[in-house]
């Protein structure tokens, strides 16, 4: 039997209703916006000023620090102001919107579909050329890749993961993308090989995608050091950790360990594909493939779509939203962020737009604890949700940190198993915020 | 943009469970044994049965809407269950007041004192029983004969397998051969309490509730293990005295208890471990107390005593935790 991570997990409807829907291309933005903190880490600083003119692919705001990441524009024309914008976290952030004027591109740009096989490239000028393309981990968390892939040094990395296990349910585009572009992503596995200096990579991949499972298997055939591993359905499969255990049998060691602690660099079949773009073809993060969907919407479909365009748009491509829609949220359903309304431009994390029906929008009435032990059954990490939630109720923080709350990946399983339907992990998001907070304190008395 | 949208933080969907779904569940698990307790005891066991739940379902209403003001929860079914089960651990020719008596007992002390399903401490129905087995020993420990379907306070009393066992230990050894067959223990029609004639129909629920993910194998495996282990010592050093442990797997509330009281959600330790460990207790106590009580049978008493040793259990017995390194 495929393998999987051992503790807990559940089984989510997968409800891939755009799975057979070829990659479009989503028309060009009027305006296109640009959030300044698209990634983890330090906000990009602008290097554009009201009413400069820029092509698609000049660098409109530079890198705030090592962790950190450039943006580049998607469009081409002219800078209308430096402003607020409302994002997916729901606040206004600074962001920079551009007037679309035509559709020209920097010249250094490829825009050719050839493949390009051969990198000449060093170590060290692949890493920079991932850094300069502002490339963050596409799967949702925006980690800057370049960071990623510069491990700590006395970590001896021996396995490259690619994480095509795409475990949210609806979402679609990077299964889709293996589908069409299983070449360039090969080439890409490659390049971050020859960036970590290793020879093995393994592409997980959940076995409910088997046409891309076979796809990827006949095109690695001839090629020695990649691995296409095929994987038990269960959430969340696509997790860092327990895809590192799915694949390796490794368990990453709790906070601050990081998977390179014990060899493994993971990054995203997206990411793979935006380093090959970045390093091929010489192009920057500027467009990603989003999957826009729902049980309502007339024309789920996957699109690509050039950064900073408005989700809007995205939702009248499949049909327009639904008229019983209830939540609009900017990712899956099981670790997605709802949005407060569809102006919200898309950027470099934006896997999905999922409209979800009033009548599942709505939390239902929250019970007693019933002391079922089925949160305790869910979570992949080994925790108590139920007592880590009285705990935060209590306002508990010492518990909180005993029982280990900070090793909590926020997926959400204990929460959508609850039968009394407890808010689990508001209340453990919550705690999780108040004892990071302390452990800092106490970090910077030391 | 037309539409209200809902905002909260993820996960955006849910499984579906409800505590109704898996309370339903429990009560459809439990008919197989309503049904085999009919075929045996007759219109006394469905009398016994109905009156415990009725009461059961007025004492909650009565408490919450009127004591506590609050909307009703009878509809969770939590409190037919603590009905059926009650009934389930009373002799089919109890008088109907001791069955009130009873109910009221288990909804009002035993639950609602509590604050309501989540918060008891103790298995309602079990709180229910041993009150009634303490306060009304002489009605609560006369079994009526199997197969008088038409009697009830009047039926004809006679001896369970766990008396005989326990004047077998005590030296008598004709009451060997008053020992119903081990088949006839297992299919139903021997003497006891309504809900544990038949060993077969109660196995039925169990596979009901583990196919509908209601329970967990960890609690009743572990309780029935330890019972066959101890008591399958016992008779390798002394077969003359102590029957072998099929024998006492099958026979008194034992099953009943391992399969629907020891599993209550609400009084059962969170975590597999703690599972575990607090099955093989209520194996060891039930044991103990049959080879060494006064009382011939011990399951109520050993999953009360581990109700209360549940919350020390949580304590101790916590999860295997993604990463962690054993000292």
């Amino acid at each position: 039997m495929a393998n999987t991570f051992k503790i807990g997990g559940v089984h989510p409807e997968p409800n891939k209703l755009s799975a057979g829907s070829r990659i479009v291309n989503a028309p060009l933005p009027k305006q296109a916006v640009f959030p300044l903190s698209q990634h983890i880490g330090a906000p990009a600083v602008p290097c554009v000023s009201k009413g400069d003119s820029v092509l698609v692919g000049t660098r409109i705001a530079d890198a705030g620090g090592f962790m950190s990441a450039p943006i580049h524009s998607s469009v081409s024309g002219k800078v209308a102001k430096i402003d607020t914008v409302l994002d997916a976290s729901g606040f206004r952030k600074p962001a920079i919107f551009i007037d679309v004027e035509g559709d020209s591109w920097e010249p250094g740009i490829d825009r050719t579909d050839t493949l390009s096989l051969l990198c000449s490239l060093t170590q060290q000028e692949v890493l920079d050329c991932i850094r300069e393309a502002g490339i963050v981990g596409m799967g949702g968390a925006c980690f800057p890749t370049h960071v990623k892939l510069s491990p700590p040094k006395d970590c001896r990395i021996d396995v490259l993961i690619v994480n095509a296990v795409e475990c949210e349910p609806y979402l679609t585009a990077d299964h889709r993308l293996m589908l069409e572009h299983p070449d360039e992503i090969i080439v890409g596995v490659r390049i971050l090989l020859k960036v970590l200096g290793i020879d093995r990579a393994v592409i997980g991949i959940e076995e409910n995608k088997p046409d891309a499972i076979q796809l990827l298997r006949s095109k690695t055939s001839m090629v020695s050091g990649i691995e296409i591993m095929p994987l038990r359905m269960k959430y969340p499969q696509g997790g860092e950790k327990q895809l590192i255990e799915a694949v390796t049998g490794r368990q990453v060691p709790p906070p601050p360990a990081l998977p390179a602690n014990v060899g493994c660099v993971v990054q995203n079949v997206g990411t793979v594909f935006a380093v090959y773009e970045a390093v091929q073809k010489r192009k920057p993060l500027i467009e990603r493939i989003v999957t826009v969907t729902g049980k309502g919407v007339k024309n789920p479909c996957n699109l690509r779509v050039r950064l900073g365009t408005p989700v809007s748009q995205l939702i009248e491509m499949a049909g327009g939203m639904p008229e019983d829609t209830g939540k609009l949220i900017s990712g899956g359903p099981m670790m997605g962020r709802p949005l407060l309304d569809d102006s919200v431009p898309v950027v470099k994390g934006t896997s999905g737009i999922l409209m979800i029906p009033e009548s599942e929008a709505a939390r239902l009435e929250e019970r007693n604890c019933i002391r079922c032990a089925k949160c305790v059954q869910a979570c992949p990490m080994g925790l108590e949700p139920y007592l880590l939630a009285t705990a935060s109720a209590a306002q508990d923080w010492e518990c909180a940190e005993e029982n280990w709350i900070m090793s909590c990946i926020e997926c959400g399983c204990c929460q959508s198993t609850c039968p009394s339907r407890r808010p689990l992990l508001d209340w453990v998001r919550l705690a999780k915020n108040r004892v990071g907070g302390i452990i800092r304190a106490r970090n910077a008395k030391k | 943009m037309a539409q209200k949208l809902f905002i909260s933080t993820s996960p955006h969907v849910h499984c579906g469970d409800t505590i109704e779904r898996n309370m339903y569940w429990v009560i459809a698990a439990l008919m197989p044994a309503l049904i085999a307790s009919f075929i045996v005891f007759g219109l006394g066991a469905l009398a016994v049965t109905v009156t415990s739940v009725l009461s059961c379902l007025f004492f909650e209403w009565f408490i919450t809407r009127v004591f506590l003001k609050r909307s009703s929860t009878l509809a969770d079914g939590s409190a037919v269950i603590t009905g059926i089960l009650l009934a389930f651990n009373m002799p089919s020719n109890i008088p109907l007041y001791v069955i009130v008596m009873g109910a009221l007992v288990a909804i009002g002390i035993g639950k609602m004192a509590f604050g309501g399903l989540g918060n008891n401490p103790f298995n309602p129905a079990l709180v229910g029983r041993v009150f009634l087995l303490i306060s009304f020993p002489a009605v609560m420990t006369s079994w009526p004969e199997p197969h008088q379907l038409t009697a009830y306070t009047d039926a004809v009393t006679g001896a369970t397998p766990l008396n005989l066992i326990g004047q077998i230990a005590g030296g008598n050894a004709a009451a060997l051969d008053q020992l119903p067959s081990l088949g006839t223990l297992f299919m139903g029609g021997v003497g006891g309490c309504i809900g544990e004639v038949s060993v077969l129909a109660l196995l039925i629920g169990l596979c009901i509730l583990l196919w509908r993910k209601v329970i967990t194998w960890h609690i009743p495996v572990s309780i029935l293990a330890t019972v066959a282990v101890l008591t399958g010592i016992m008779w390798l050093i002394n077969p003359v005295l102590y029957v072998n442990p099929l024998y006492h797997l099958c026979s008194g509330g034992l099953m009943l208890g391992a399969i629907f009281m020891a599993t209550d959600y609400v009084t059962s330790p969170m975590t597999a471990k703690g599972m575990v460990w607090y099955g093989i207790g209520i194996g060891f106590l039930t044991v103990i107390i049959r080879f060494f009580g006064s009382y011939p049978e011990g399951m109520s008493f050993a999953i009360l005593i581990m109700n209360a040793v549940t919350p020390l259990i949580n304590n101790w017995c916590k999860p295997k935790r993604f990463g962690e390194v054993k000292k």
